[in-house]
């Protein structure tokens, strides 16, 4: 399977085109009509379909409660390393830029992850910028491991990687993989990606497949919008989540769109997505991807966030910090962007149930096969 | 007229089975679980810290009302579900396993062959097994051989809301079984529960249509007498159904007359 060989900009680009002309009935069978192909959901992103947000909304929002109930699963990230061998123009953590780089040493990376435990999370990002002598695959599976004794589910956000690299971090614990595209579209791409690893466009589009296939069972797919036209990287996004979702039909699909903030490099958004245009997104997900989780970051003010909940996210992070060591020692190394939403965690609790929802700390139970027969001696 | 449903050894009271996923706070679903008049709960055994001394979901289940039916959701494959029911009862949950080996993310469907063995495994070792299996009459035979407690075939998918799609697979289910069935997944209103009492089910499992209902508890009581009144249905021993209608003034009654 390779998404990236049947992906078809041109096809995306002329979907959103038709849909420029979209009829209230055209966004109303895309509400309807169940599971038609990927392009029909063009219609939720048109114009026309802005129109008619309230409405969307509200099927956004039904779909929502049928399928994941009144909860939001939160997380924290934790960040392993700033220490990063890839150009790319908006990104903090970009080669060249004047910050303290940082790979934290395996006690470093316990500390971030007992003090996140104590807070009561049980669900970590590790995070990691892309430096394949300072974060090799070896260094990663062992962060994996040691904080899989503290949380009960363990991602990473990290570079993309090859099968047999995806398999080391399964056999550490790892549970999931999130690894953003930023953008589906080939030539921003190819201009925000200058140099390192990360400038293989369809290598990295295939990487959360090469996941799946080693075995990672929850998949994280997203877009950096303000890089590209984000009705393109929406409809984008939509296809390929649809694909995984076909083709690694064992793996949880989630999907993220975090609005790029500014950040060590200052950079200053291509194609800035209003609120409106974001909340549009949103539901269109929601209603293209019923099954998958939505994911919402802090780069979000607090109050923009309380109000997105019932629209569609599922799963929140808190209290959040974006530089390595930023827990236990803020401010001694350079952070990747800036948060708007710096609430902790017991607040951004409280306001979830403020708002009728049960914050989720916890859900998820499986330790590595490997790890388990160590510690349980069965 | 007293009509326990006995399970596992144990009788029990209610025959609705109340699942904990889904609810807005813990008190909702509290309040949930007190209106179902449920006595046993499922508990996803990954929802809960086990490490932890406060337990969002299980200090809200008063133990002495319910049992704590724990379940293995989120486990892909048989040693996986054995692995956490084993986690379970180490934890110091009842040796009741609710047995879900659910390989599809999306649909949420039990993988038949793994949940088979995960079941065999756990029988011999001590558990209650109760497995959450598609409405699969052979399955449900080979599942009975190997000494699960019950059988919970599934009306529809999971938190579907759909209703009894699988009517006449479970109807044979029924007709076979030697064990209780329990109905589980994708009743989605109250009715559909009466319906599935209606054709012999012993119990009913349901989560998603009380947690995600805009009055959680008050739907909690509906199919609380849902239940009461479609299993009062099946004893009561229904009149027969007939494609034509039956005149109570018979066409050959005068044959009778003197």
């Amino acid at each position: 399977m390779s998404f990236a060989k049947v992906f078809s900009p041109q096809a995306i680009a002329r979907a959103l085109e038709r849909a420029e002309h979209a009829k209230a009935a055209d966004v109303r069978a895309a509400l309807d009509s169940g599971a038609p192909d990927a392009a029909s959901f063009a219609a939720l992103l048109s114009p026309q379909a802005a129109s008619m947000l309230e409405e969307i909304a509200q099927a956004a929002h039904r779909a929502t409660v049928a399928r994941f109930g009144k909860t939001i699963a939160l997380y924290a990230p934790l960040y392993l390393s700033n220490d990063c061998v890839c150009t790319c123009t908006y990104c903090g953590f970009s080669l060249g830029l004047d910050i303290t780089r940082k790979t934290l040493r395996i006690d470093e990376v316990m500390r971030e992850a007992q003090l996140l435990a104590g807070q009561g999370f049980r669900n970590l990002l590790l995070v990691s910028s892309e430096h394949p002598k300072l974060v090799p695959p070896s260094y990663v599976a062992q962060c994996v491991r040691e904080t899989k004794r503290v949380a009960h589910y363990v991602a990473l956000e990290i570079a993309a990687a090859e099968v047999p690299e995806y398999r080391q971090y399964v056999e550490a614990g790892c549970d999931g993989v999130v690894l953003y595209q930023e953008t589906y579209d080939p030539e921003v791409y190819a201009r925000h990606h200058q140099g390192g690893p990360k400038k293989r466009y369809a290598w990295r589009m295939d990487a959360l497949e090469r996941a799946a296939e080693a075995g990672v069972r929850h998949l994280g797919a997203g877009v950096l919008l303000g890089l590209a036209d984000w009705r393109f990287d929406g409809l984008a996004l939509i296809e390929h989540a649809r694909y995984l979702q076909r083709h690694a039909w064992r793996s949880v699909v989630n999907v993220s769109l975090p609005r790029i903030n500014p950040a060590a490099g200052d950079y200053t958004p291509a194609k800035p997505v209003s609120d409106a245009q974001f909340v549009q997104l949103i539901c269109a997900l929601r209603i293209a991807l019923p099954m998958a989780g939505i994911v919402l970051s802090t780069r979000e003010t607090a109050a923009l966030r309380d109000r997105l909940v019932p629209l569609g996210i599922t799963h929140m992070s808190a209290g959040s910090s974006t530089e390595p060591g930023g827990y236990a020692e803020p401010g001694t190394s350079g952070e990747q962007f800036h948060l708007e939403d710096v609430r902790s965690s017991v607040v951004v609790a409280h306001a979830l149930r403020e708002l009728g929802y049960d914050p989720v700390f916890k859900d998820w139970e499986l330790m590595a096969a490997s790890a388990q027969t160590q510690t349980a001696g069965v | 007229m007293t009509d326990p449903f006995t399970l596992g050894g144990r009788s029990f009271g209610s025959r609705l089975i109340v699942g904990t996923g889904k609810f807005s706070s813990p008190e909702v679903m509290a309040d949930a679980l007190a209106a179902s008049g449920t006595e046993m709960v499922t508990v996803a055994i990954r929802r809960v810290d086990l490490d932890a001394p406060q337990n969002p979901i299980t200090d809200f289940i008063d133990r002495d009302r319910y049992l704590i039916l724990p379940n293995t959701s989120g486990a892909a494959d048989a040693d996986e579900a054995v692995r956490l029911a084993r986690l379970a009862r180490s934890a110091g949950l009842p040796p009741w396993i609710k047995v879900e080996v659910i390989p599809d993310a999306r649909y949420l469907l039990p993988d038949p062959v793994e949940t088979l063995k995960a079941c065999e495994q756990l029988v011999r070792e001590g558990f209650i097994v109760l497995p959450y299996i598609h409405a699969d009459p052979v399955l449900a035979k080979r599942l009975e051989e190997v000494g699960t407690a019950a059988v919970m075939p599934l009306a529809a998918p999971i938190g579907s809301g759909k209703g009894l799609k699988m009517e006449a697979a479970i109807a044979i289910i029924i007709e076979q079984a030697l064990v209780p069935v329990v109905v589980d997944a994708g009743l989605g209103v109250p009715s559909h529960a009466a319906a599935a009492m209606e054709m012999g089910a012993d119990a009913v499992l349901v989560n998603t249509a009380i947690a995600s209902a805009a009055h959680p508890a008050r739907m909690a009581h509906a199919f609380r007498l849902a239940v009461e009144a479609g299993r009062t249905g099946r004893l009561a021993g229904r009149a027969a159904e007939l494609s034509t209608a039956a005149a109570s003034s018979p066409l050959t009654g005068f044959l009778r007359e003197t």
